[in-house]
């Protein structure tokens, strides 16, 4: 196996993903979009958020099209004659930035949460992992859903919407994960040194508990992103000044009927690009990642 | 909330012993129910009481000042928190969920008249994806390495991956925009049954059902199929059923009954906790298929600013997931032999 050569356990770690293409696949998509979302102004012929740079003519020209800008419209313009290419990579930053965000948010609070618990036991324990039982019990669209109904429209309402709704599935995952590791002899030698509690937690105990972290990770990052899409399509998520790829959605849906289908599919495609190839490296991670599959 | 019967039920046969086991079982589950209820009610007042004033809504903003105040004052909105959660809390109890701001009739009872329309999509939702998830499911475990395994397998990891919005999206432009099969939203022709509209007694009612209960299935449908896919592969490794084969029994006798009923346990269990998530994602299929039903109501509702019909709403969803909850750990232990309580 050519993994046997690599010295580093990170060239090790490439070596076992990079045997399924289609990881190495998604990788590269996924790469793609977030250097596409975060150089959007310099690979867009038109900032679409800029009123001034908008005419009435070009709405909904089909695909293809060449506007008054003097240039193609290749996904065809919206009923505000934006350039539908354009709105979907910066509604594409707006998407990618939420999902990293409340992943990112989520992923912190509810590893301390679940390594709280672990850690100390007793009724701190039982009426954390209960919180969080029973907020697992309800799905995630319907507690966002929930939140972002009390706490209004806005980017920030909304990711904070999405971590109360993801964080649960962290502090499960680490719970689990920090409840078996801490039954074995490292902690208990570390434990005996003794070296200092907080020591044992962070540099002993959470590294360990790591490989199902990331998997879950990237799991919430698709989900908020495709959560955050709903609210927005449903009309609750983001306002109409900070459109995400589903506020884009919603915005083509009402032509849709009338045969204009660019409007809401291509933002669509790019939703579902990211979305298929963040769980595609996903899948491999878990993969890669579970001790039970070890060769 | 899925507790397990204490293990001393597990000996269990009709004796004094274990019908007091089980009814503490029961006692105690149902205590933790209402403890559930509880603790959700006080949650839903206070966030959707966290909402922006719902004065804006009510009232004329060209009203003058003593109208306003006759408004705030008639629905309690200038009491305490506090004050405004204890009254909640006790004309709920008596299934009084205040009167809807926008409709003005009672909240409860207009959420009730959409909860056939949600009922019949979410079931027939559960239907498609059970109907076609356990065959396909128990295909892609028989012969995992099968081209077609792989085709099903391939299939449900899209299921779970794609919004249930965007499939609603392409399945009105596939089949109702470019195709123009079928309606695209709404219910169609419905027949009245005991006071209650049914759309799926006609062919346009049908017609009006098969895409929406279709995208809400898609998820199940997948789940379903992961589901059985894994419980095949393990059954059919089992020793009873080598031995069922070893006995001569025809592979579809030892598939579909010996195999089947095993992998069933689980299905069932987890069928019974996602009903409750068919009917949460039901608002996102009922607003794009407009399908008047209850989660079409529930985002109308958020977008007026609707206080008493949201919180209704949401009570009604907490106390349905108690509920299944309830009910699937009853089932579990009357299925499960292991936990088998039989009282014959």
């Amino acid at each position: 196996m050519s993994a046997a050569k690599a010295e580093r356990p990170a060239a090790l770690f490439w070596a076992e993903f990079a045997e399924s293409r289609v990881a190495v696949f998604g990788l590269v998509v996924f790469a793609l979009a977030v250097l596409a979302a975060v150089f959007a102004p310099w690979l867009t012929p038109q900032n679409p958020y800029d009123q001034a740079g908008l005419a009435l003519m070009d709405a909904r020209l089909p695909p293809g099209t060449v506007g008054t800008g003097g240039y193609a419209h290749w996904l065809g313009t919206d009923a505000a004659g934006r350039d539908v290419f354009s709105a979907i990579l910066w509604g594409l930053r707006t998407s990618l930035f939420v999902g990293v965000a409340a992943g990112a948010a989520a992923l912190l609070l509810g590893t301390t949460l679940g390594l709280a618990a672990a850690f100390f036991g007793g009724r701190i324990e039982m009426l954390l992992m209960r919180i969080v039982d029973l907020q697992l019990s309800f799905p995630a669209i319907l507690l966002a859903l929930v939140l972002v109904a009390s706490l209004g429209q806005g980017l920030a309402q909304v990711v904070t919407a999405l971590v109360a709704a993801q964080y649960a599935y962290f502090a499960r995952t680490v719970h689990g994960a920090a409840l078996s590791e801490r039954r074995k002899e490292y902690i208990e030698a570390a434990s005996g040194i003794p070296l200092k509690p907080a020591r044992i937690l962070l540099r002993h105990l959470l590294p360990n508990c790591l490989p199902p972290l990331i998997v879950v990770a990237t799991v919430q990052v698709a989900n908020a992103i495709a959560i955050e899409a709903t609210l927005s399509f449903l009309g609750v998520g983001l306002p109409v000044t900070e459109p995400s790829l589903g506020t884009l959605i919603a915005n083509g849906f009402q032509f849709m009927l009338s045969g204009r289908y660019w409007i809401s599919v291509y933002p669509g495609i790019a939703l579902l690009i990211v979305i298929v190839s963040i769980n595609l490296v996903g899948d491999r991670l878990r993969d890669v990642l579970n001790p039970r599959l070890r060769r | 909330m899925t507790g397990r019967p204490p293990a001393g039920m597990t000996a269990g046969h009709d004796t004094p012993r274990h019908r007091a086991l089980m009814l503490g079982f029961l006692l105690q589950r149902l205590l933790s129910a209402v403890v559930v209820l509880a603790a959700m009610s006080v949650i839903v007042f206070a966030g959707v009481y966290a909402i922006g004033n719902p004065i804006d809504v009510l009232i004329n903003p060209a009203a003058d000042q003593v109208t306003r105040a006759e408004t705030i004052a008639r629905y309690g909105l200038d009491r305490p928190f506090w004050e405004q959660y204890w009254r909640f809390a006790s004309s709920l109890v008596s299934g009084d969920f205040g009167t809807s701001f926008v409709f003005n009739i009672p909240a409860l009872p207009l959420i009730l008249s959409k909860l056939p329309a949600t009922l019949e999509l979410a079931l027939s939702a559960m239907l498609i994806a059970i109907l076609l998830g356990i065959p396909l499911g128990m295909l892609a475990g028989l012969r995992p390495e099968a081209p077609s395994s792989r085709a099903i397998m391939a299939g449900s990891i899209l299921g779970f991956s794609l919004p249930t919005f965007w499939v609603g999206l392409m399945l009105i432009l596939i089949f109702s925009v470019e195709l123009g099969w079928l309606p695209s939203g709404g219910r169609g022709e419905t027949v009245v049954i005991a006071g209650i509209e049914w759309s799926f007694l006609t062919i346009d009612g049908l017609a009006h059902l098969v895409l929406p209960a279709l995208n809400l299935a898609l998820f199940k449908l997948s789940l379903i199929i992961r589901l059985t896919r894994a419980g095949m592969r393990e059954t059919m490794l089992a020793d009873y059923v080598r031995y069922a084969r070893a006995k001569g029994l025809s592979r579809a006798r030892v598939v579909g009954v010996h195999a089947f009923r095993n992998i069933l346990i689980p299905i069932v269990t987890v069928l019974g906790l996602e009903f409750g998530s068919v009917v949460a994602f039901a608002v996102v299929t009922e607003t794009i298929f407009s399908w008047p039903g209850m989660g079409k109501l529930i985002i109308d509702s958020i977008l007026t600013l609707d206080r008493p019909v949201m919180v209704a709403y949401l009570m009604l969803v907490v106390a349905m997931f108690v509920l299944i909850n309830f009910c699937v750990d009853i089932a579990y232990a009357t299925l499960d032999p292991r936990v088998r309580l039989g009282s014959r």
